[in-house]
């Protein structure tokens, strides 16, 4: 749950971040942006610049990146407003880090639907590996946090790592996806009981023919009645 | 049981490939010009009279919300489309499955909605956390954009629209229509005072339509089928069939369509393997995502699963995601921990929402425990009745139904917790000690 966040030295961080500017790559990216929206409304692009930009901290640092004062402040200019514009959405979105994280941000989901499901034990196999909530272990890979509701109910427990889902989870597999991970390894996304996404577990109820070929249902649409 | 053929989310598992080439196989974009001529009033009066009622939890009717946008749009002032795709309310999975499994139904339907409403655009706000998701989307409309399906004389219509994708960064509240629109114009998603509606002064001041994904989804079907298909399932009033997402303590947790109006009953034992451990075993069920409140096991079992039906238990179909509890559950603290969620997603804005959050999962942790008084019950139901109806948006209504709930249905539990820790016969405390 929330602990308040250490906001890095402003001296440090301006001395690090100061220079900071658009990746040709990112440059592209940033002009597709602003292109979804009307001239003249270019602070709409302020959630996709952060998150863009966040990104490229993350890949100069090779953690899951975060947004120090310089680069809100070009991100600010980039869209023309004041900084406190941007700022203040940095502070109310919670995907936008205030402070460094990890190479691997492991976001264990603990409201409800997963509680129900056991998030607890999710929570504990972190704890035994090591991670504490809203802290990076000491090597720098792992940053864990709890998070709200992340919209994967049918296939609780969760987690998040950076941009994967780990579904269906228990104790044994959570240290497993963990010691994975710290090996280097990228273990498959999803669920891991095999599950295919959310149908239930041993195979589908419904829609048996999709199983094996995409099947095209319209020609048998009209027959019998509809209902 | 609902036949296959009447699936209109047939990939729903995404044992086939989402791509345009897949999904025109499956009956997507076909001939959609045809459906187009139709005119836009022909296809608000199919979606009134096919009783489609919104899917994002208020359960407004589709075709009635299409119809207050501006019949003539002025150059300066477009009419815009919105669709939420900011899943995030506890136990709801199924516009996920929609937009990872079947995009090209969610982006056939934005053409086909923005048209009957006469708007410019549609952007599709996609909840942050749905990363994967987003990348999928963004993909689907890039292949509909390459095919000639949006953009520029869309499927050879004549009519130019465009399809946005935009990601959020996690805020439960931007689910709101308001704080979306907000949200999509750069700012703090906190949403706005209504009125003026969306559909007079909605995103950049533009006249504004916003639905949930698997209502624009379902449209194209709708469309093809015919209102009369789709209104010969459900009860009078709750038409049509829909994603059901069950989670919690079932044997196999799944997300299903399904005709609306099935019993509970049927649900459960027909997609889930029955409850875990038997239906005496059961406990209590929250029916429609976290903000209804719950219904006790004897009331729920045979309930039909619709908005009138679960209205007359005292709790709302929402989005139909259903959260289901057994007797191992600690049910105060089920409760608790949706209490601790709006608290951590309340936009500050209202006093009542901002304050009372955090004041109402302080004493749900306290009755949790056990750590109270007899009295602290009623002075909680008090307070959830001064945050409901007292903010700008249904945040606070949202965070005070739950409460109430328990209130009503356990409140021998809350009281035995505070009898069995002593509290009530304890000396009361002076303040000087």
């Amino acid at each position: 749950m929330a602990e308040a966040t250490h906001i890095p030295d402003e001296a440090e961080t301006r001395a690090r971040w100061g220079n900071f500017a658009w990746t040709d790559e990112n440059q592209r990216k940033a002009n597709e942006i602003l292109g979804r929206y009307p001239k003249g409304r270019e602070q709409s692009a302020s959630i996709p610049f952060l998150d863009l930009a966040q990104r490229q901290v993350g890949a100069e640092t090779n953690t899951q990146g975060w947004l120090p004062v310089p680069v809100i402040e070009f991100v600010a200019r980039q869209i023309g407003v004041p900084y406190i514009r941007v700022f203040e959405v940095v502070t109310f979105y919670t995907m936008f880090n205030l402070a460094p994280v990890g190479r691997y941000h492991v976001q264990v989901c603990g409201t409800t639907p997963c509680m129900l499901a056991g998030s607890d034990d999710v929570l504990a196999a972190c704890k035994n590996h090591g991670l504490m909530k809203g802290r990076t272990t000491p090597d720098g890979m792992f940053t864990l946090t709890e998070v709200e509701c992340l919209g994967t109910c049918a296939n609780a427990p969760m987690v998040q790592i950076n941009d994967d889902n780990y579904e269906d989870l228990d104790y044994d597999r959570t240290t497993a996806v963990l010691e994975a991970l710290a090996r280097g390894e990228q273990p498959r996304p999803g669920s891991t009981i095999g599950r295919q996404t959310s149908c239930p577990e041993g195979g589908p109820t419904t829609l048996t023919a999709m199983v094996n070929e995409n099947h095209d249902y319209r020609g048998e649409w009209g027959t019998a009645n509809a209902g | 049981m609902l036949a296959d053929k009447d699936r209109i989310f047939t990939n729903v598992y995404g044992f086939q490939p989402w791509n345009l080439e897949a999904a025109r196989m499956r009956g997507d974009w076909d001939n959609t010009v045809r459906l187009m001529a139709n005119g836009p009033d022909a296809i608000i009066d199919i979606m009134k009279a096919s009783g489609l009622r919104g899917r994002g939890g208020a359960g407004f009717p589709t075709g009635t919300k299409w119809g207050f946008m501006p019949k003539e749009p002025k150059a300066d002032r477009p009419n815009f489309l919105v669709i939420n795709a900011d899943e995030s309310e506890p136990g709801s999975c199924k516009d996920r499955e929609i937009i990872r499994h079947d995009p090209h139904k969610l982006i056939e339907g934005a053409l086909i909605a923005g048209f009957a409403m006469r708007a410019r655009a549609a952007y599709i706000y996609i909840r942050g956390e749905y990363i994967r998701e987003a990348e999928t989307l963004f993909a689907a409309v890039a292949e509909a954009y390459a095919a000639g399906l949006v953009g520029k004389n869309a499927c050879g219509s004549g009519y130019d629209f465009d399809v946005f994708v935009h990601r959020g960064a996690g805020a439960y509240i931007c689910g709101e229509e308001t704080a979306m629109l907000e949200s999509l114009e750069g700012k703090k998603g906190q949403p706005r005072l209504k009125p003026p509606f969306p559909a007079g002064a909605g995103l950049y001041g533009c006249p504004t339509t916003v639905n949930n994904v698997e209502s624009i989804a379902v449209a194209p079907t709708i469309l093809r089928r015919g209102a009369e298909w789709f209104s010969s399932f459900g009860a009078e009033g709750n038409r049509g069939t829909k994603l059901f997402q069950i989670s919690g303590h079932v044997n196999k947790p799944c997300v299903v369509e399904e005709a609306m109006s099935i019993s509970f009953r049927e649900l459960i034992e027909t997609h889930c393997g029955g409850i875990r451990g038997g239906w005496d075993n059961l406990l209590a069920v929250i029916p429609g995502g976290s903000s209804v409140p719950l219904v006790p096991a004897a009331e729920i079992m045979d309930c039909p699963m619709d908005f009138d039906g679960l209205k007359k238990v005292g709790s709302g179909l929402g989005t139909a995601a259903i959260i289901v509890m057994d007797k191992s559950t600690d049910v105060v603290r089920a409760i608790s921990r949706i209490s601790y969620f709006y608290k951590h997603e309340s936009c500050g804005q209202c006093t009542p929402c901002r304050e009372g959050t955090g004041w109402m999962w302080r004493v749900m942790e306290r009755l949790r425990t056990g750590d109270a008084e007899i009295a602290e019950i009623d002075m909680l139901q008090q307070v959830t009745k001064q945050v409901e109806g007292h903010s700008i948006c249904a945040l606070g209504d949202a965070a005070a139904w739950p409460i109430q709930g328990l209130i009503k249905h356990f409140r021998p539990e809350l009281e035995r917790r505070i009898r069995d820790r002593g509290g009530d016969l304890a000396p009361m405390m002076e303040a000087a000690e």
